[in-house]
Formats: structure tokens, sequence, C-alpha cells
């Protein structure tokens, strides 16, 4: 029944894996379970939050990233980095020093995202006026929501503005900039760093029938490594001095929370972490709340700050690029030399490529694709129900009672697996100890029920 | 596929919990978006409607492949006028439920919209109930 829609950017590695069951309880979308002591994902299910991730105690989860070798394929290396990037480092660090560590990595180009969101508030702003558009609008600049809204809330889809994200944006600007100066398109290759797995799957499966204009994406925590390393050994490549733009204060904000809903005209929502979305889409699904313009979700707590590949705490992220949007205020008021680049030069053909194509499809999780069957399922999940303890303890390998329910008249899994009903298949002498113990090491591996003093939290602890 | 819930009067908080688990369901088994948010925007505001007006009630759902069949009985005020009640923006709630954000005088003529069949009926001072079908093929 797997039927893997589109790209997933999180991968499980099954030798570091120790089948914990943490991100299995983590997973907002039911989309693990646990098999031979291992967590496996379903890939339809996924919608690439990264909450496995995060909570992973033996970074057994990873991201499929670019290789930043991929880089040195092209002539003309386009590095555009988000705003968050820049609140990783401590406040002695300059925004030139960063640039040119950069340049040192072999980027030829460095440059910030954000230098257009005025014509992004302008769009939103604009379909938000229309009284034709599904309201609320739900802005599509998080991928993680976009895929939760196809997977879990098929009747909003439509509410998502079809518009494409900022990154994307930034990346036309660029690749136009330099193939009106003469480069051939061939030899630019645009390299987004990415605080998230959900944009690394929105960049290599984009919704909307729409082609990214991005060659290649690097992780933001291995890139800010680099950089940091750098600057720390103080040996910057100054051979090309590129001057850094100064973002205003709601570009360099964009990202957070708020950083939309602010500058949206109307009622304006902002909600971050994906469980409150999910909490909140459930009434705006039903109507139970209504006459709301505009809501800008964000699947991670502290939106991009709290990206699962941003190395420093969210919440001294946040409070950075405060400061360098207070400071940078500043700057662009006293000193009117530092010339702040924005988009508009090219803003009739940013305007032209911003629309989404075709609309976004809804990819909902059903039990069958016939309705009689899927609802023969249905009725056996509600029977099984009846028996199984409802606790959710995740000791089946499924996440919750109800997923075992569905696994089972799925084909995927047995009623034997939840230890409540071996208790009383033992009873009445259904099953044995010796095939139960099996069942057991079937869902959780071998070993799992021996000795084992290297476990975390044991006397011998090694990871 | 039956379903069947109680409902208390004056309940603001928990109303909603029978649309919400219809909706749960009706996703799984595949019905069409659409068709799905206009049965629980229905199912929702005759919840309400108990909640709001009746002492107590029940809905009785079935869920069948090509239909849904929706039976909500209360015990409460019941309706003078049917007709009247669904005119939009008719509305017999006191201020405080209005404060709350229900009682606009939109539920039954929303339940209308969004409904392919409704028979409302009713009895004075004995209670009200109000019948819905939607049909699940586009």
């Amino acid at each position: 029944m797997d039927n893997p829609f589109f790209f997933h950017a999180i991968k499980i590695d099954q030798e570091k894996c120790i089948g914990c069951a943490h991100c299995m309880k983590a997973c907002p979308t039911e989309a693990i379970r646990i098999v031979n002591g291992k967590a496996t994902l379903h890939s339809d299910h996924c919608v690439d939050c990264g909450e496995c991730f995060r909570v992973c105690p033996v970074r057994a989860y990873s991201v499929t990233d670019d290789d930043i070798a991929l880089v040195e394929k092209f002539e003309y290396r386009v590095a555009i980095l988000p705003s968050v990037f820049f609140g990783q480092f401590p406040d002695h660090v300059s925004l030139y020093e960063i640039h040119h560590a950069m340049q040192a990595l072999g980027f030829t180009h460095v440059y910030e995202i954000e230098g257009g969101v005025d014509i992004l508030f302008d769009a939103i702003n604009d379909i938000v006026a229309d009284i034709d558009s599904e309201k609320p609008v739900i802005s599509s600049f998080c991928p993680a929501i976009v895929r939760l809204i196809q997977v879990k809330f098929p009747s909003l889809v439509d509410n998502i503005s079809k518009i494409i994200a900022p990154l994307d944006l930034a990346a036309n600007y660029y690749r136009k900039k330099l193939s009106d100066e003469g480069v051939q398109p061939e030899k630019i290759g645009v390299f987004y760093i990415t605080p998230c797995a959900a944009k690394i799957a929105a960049v290599n499966s984009p919704v909307g029938d729409f082609e990214s204009p991005i060659n290649g994406v690097i992780n933001l925590d291995f890139l800010f490594n680099k950089v940091f390393r750098i600057i720390k050994q103080g040996k910057p490549n100054k051979k090309v001095v590129l001057e850094p733009e100064l973002l205003e204060s709601k570009a360099l904000r964009y990202c957070l929370t708020n950083g939309e809903a602010k500058h949206v005209k109307g009622r304006s929502l902002c909600i971050d972490g994906i469980h409150n979305v999910i909490e909140f889409l459930e009434l705006v699904e039903t109507e139970q709340v209504k006459n709301i313009d505009f809501l800008e979700l964000r699947a991670c707590d502290e939106s991009c700050a709290g990206g699962i590949l941003i190395p420093e705490n969210r919440f001294l992220t946040v409070e950075r690029l405060n400061k360098w949007a207070r400071y940078n205020k500043k700057q662009l008021i006293i000193n009117q030399s530092v010339v702040r680049k924005s988009f508009n030069d090219q803003s009739v053909y940013l305007k032209q490529n911003l629309a989404l194509k075709q609309k976004i499809e809804p990819r909902m999780i059903v039990l069958d694709n016939d309705r009689y069957v899927a609802m023969k399922k249905m009725e056996k999940t509600r029977d099984l129900m009846c028996f199984l303890p409802g606790i959710d303890c995740g000791a089946c390998g499924a996440p919750t009672c109800m997923a075992l329910a569905t696994d089972i008249v799925n084909r995927k899994a047995n009623l034997s697996h939840c230890i409540f009903m071996q208790r009383q298949m033992e009873k009445h002498n259904k099953l044995s100890h010796n095939h139960a113990f099996k069942i057991i090491e079937k869902v959780w591996g071998t070993d799992r029920l021996n000795k084992d003093c290297s476990k975390k939290g044991a006397k011998n602890e090694n990871f | 596929m039956r379903f069947e819930y109680k409902i208390e009067g004056g309940d603001f908080t928990n109303a909603g919990l029978a649309s919400s688990q219809i909706k749960k369901i009706m996703k799984q088994v595949g019905i069409e978006p659409q068709i799905i948010k206009r049965t629980v925007i229905a199912l929702y505001e005759a919840e309400v409607n108990i909640v709001a007006h009746a002492d107590k009630g029940s809905i009785k759902i079935d869920l069948e492949p090509d239909f849904i069949h929706m039976i909500l009985e209360d015990e409460g005020p019941g309706i003078a006028d049917i007709d009247l009640a669904m005119q939009k923006g008719y509305s017999t709630a006191s201020p405080m439920v209005r404060q709350m954000g229900f009682g606009a005088g939109m539920g039954l003529p929303n339940i209308k919209d969004n409904t392919d069949e409704l028979n409302v009926t009713s009895e004075v001072n004995k209670g009200t109930r109000v019948e819905m079908k939607v049909f699940l093929n586009k």
C-alpha cells in the first residue's frame, strides 16, 4: 500500500538506530513503526517535519543534503543564505567575516535570501484582498505545513497561497541577474543553505508543478561549523571583497514567528509548532473558527530559528536576529551610503514567475482506494479497538492502539503484537510462551530482552 | 457503519466531538474532501444547536458507501416556527451565547446549504429532531 508520492529528505541509519521508539511517539502523522528493533518510515505519511530527527538520542536520523563538493561543478557558485544563518554566530562576528569565509569555501557569490520579501508581501496581500480566494489564505512558506495539509487536511489545499517561497524567488533573481550579465545559465550553480529537512524535500520534489531553480541544498549545521572554524582560525580569504547587503528588519524577521502575519492586512494569525498547527487546522477545517484572512503556519517552534539543522538554541537565534534587525535599521537610516540591494530592478520578471502553475493536490491517506473495501476495513478497525487496551504504550511497534488496528486490517501487523492480547492468548492457551517471546523479538529485535549495561542511562552507558 | 453520541446542553467546551470524529473516519475511507467539509460543517452546526438550546440530545449517524445519514434528537424548548428559524440571521440566542461567537442565526440555514436533504421536525417544549443526508458521490 505504500505509495511514495514524493522524495523524502529524512533517512534513518539502520546501524545507529537502537529502536528506542522516541521518534515513533513524536511523529505527528504516525509515519513510524518499529520492526526488527529498528525504526522504519511509512513514506506516504511522512511530511518531512523532522520531529523524529529532533528527538533521536543516537543521531540515527540524517537529512539527504548535497555534498559541498557539488559546488565545484559550476563556475559561478551562488550561495543563498537564510537570515537565520546569521543568528548562529556570536555578536563579535561581522557580516563581512561570514561572507569572506563563505568565499573561502568556494562560493563566488553570497547572498541573503530575504531581499525580495516586499514582492512576496505584495503578492500575499493581493491574494488576501481577493474576495474569490479561499479564506483563510494559508502561507505556502513552510513546506512541512504544505505537506501536512496535503496529507491530513485535504479540504484545505485550496487555501494554500499559490506562490513560490522566498528561497525560490531569490534563486530566480540571482540567476536572472547573472544571465543578464552574459553568464551562460549552465555555468550558474545556485545553492541553498537549509535550516530544515522540509526545505530539502521542497527543492527535490516541489508542489504545484514548479521547477526548482536550486542546484543543491547544503546543510546549515554543516556549513556553520565550516564557516565558524575559518573565522576562528582568522584566515578568511580576502581576495574578493563583496559588500554584504543589509537587510531590512522585516526581511530579517521574515522566517521568524509573526514574520509574515505582521505584514499581511486583515485578521492574520501566526502559529508555530506542528502540533499547535494541527490543533488549529482541525478547527479551521470544520469552520469552528471563521473570519480569519491569513494564517502563517510554521512546523517548528520559533519557526525557522527552531529548524532541526540550526545549531544554536532557537531563542538565542531569535534574540540575535532581532538585534541584527535593530542594528540594520539604524545603519540604513544614519548611513545612506550603505546601499540596501532589493530585488526591485527585476521586479517585472520576478512577478511573472511568482505563481505556482498548478493547484496543490491533496494526498489523503486512505484505508483502501476502493471505498467499499475501505468502509469494511474501518468497521474492522473499530471492532479491533474494542479489544485493544487503548493505552497507546507502543510496545507493539506502532505509536497508538488505533495505528496498530489500522496496520492489522492492512495486513501489516497481527493482533498478537499487542502485549495485552498476548496475555489473553496465553491464558486461553492460544499462544505459547516461546511464541510470545519470538513476537516481541520480531518487533524489538533479538537481544532486546537481554541485560545490556551499555544502553543509555545504564551503568556502563556507552554511545 | 453506525456511530452514536450523547450531547449535554450548555457544554460548549465539548461541542464538536461528533463532527471531529466523523471527519477522521470519512478521511480514512477516502470521501472527497469537499464533501467531508460540507458534512462536518452541517454536523457541527447541528451539535452546537443542541448545546445552545436543548437540555440534552443524541446523535445517530449511519455512514454508508453512498451517503451519510445523521439524526440529531434533543429534549428542549423546540422550535415554534421552523420556517422562520430557517431564515438567515433569525436567532433566539441570548447575548451571552452571542458573545461566545455562537447564535448568529446562521445555524439551520448553514445546515441547509451544506446538506442534500434536511428534515426538521419539532414540538414546542418537548424537543427537536434534525435529520440530514449528504450524498458521498460527486
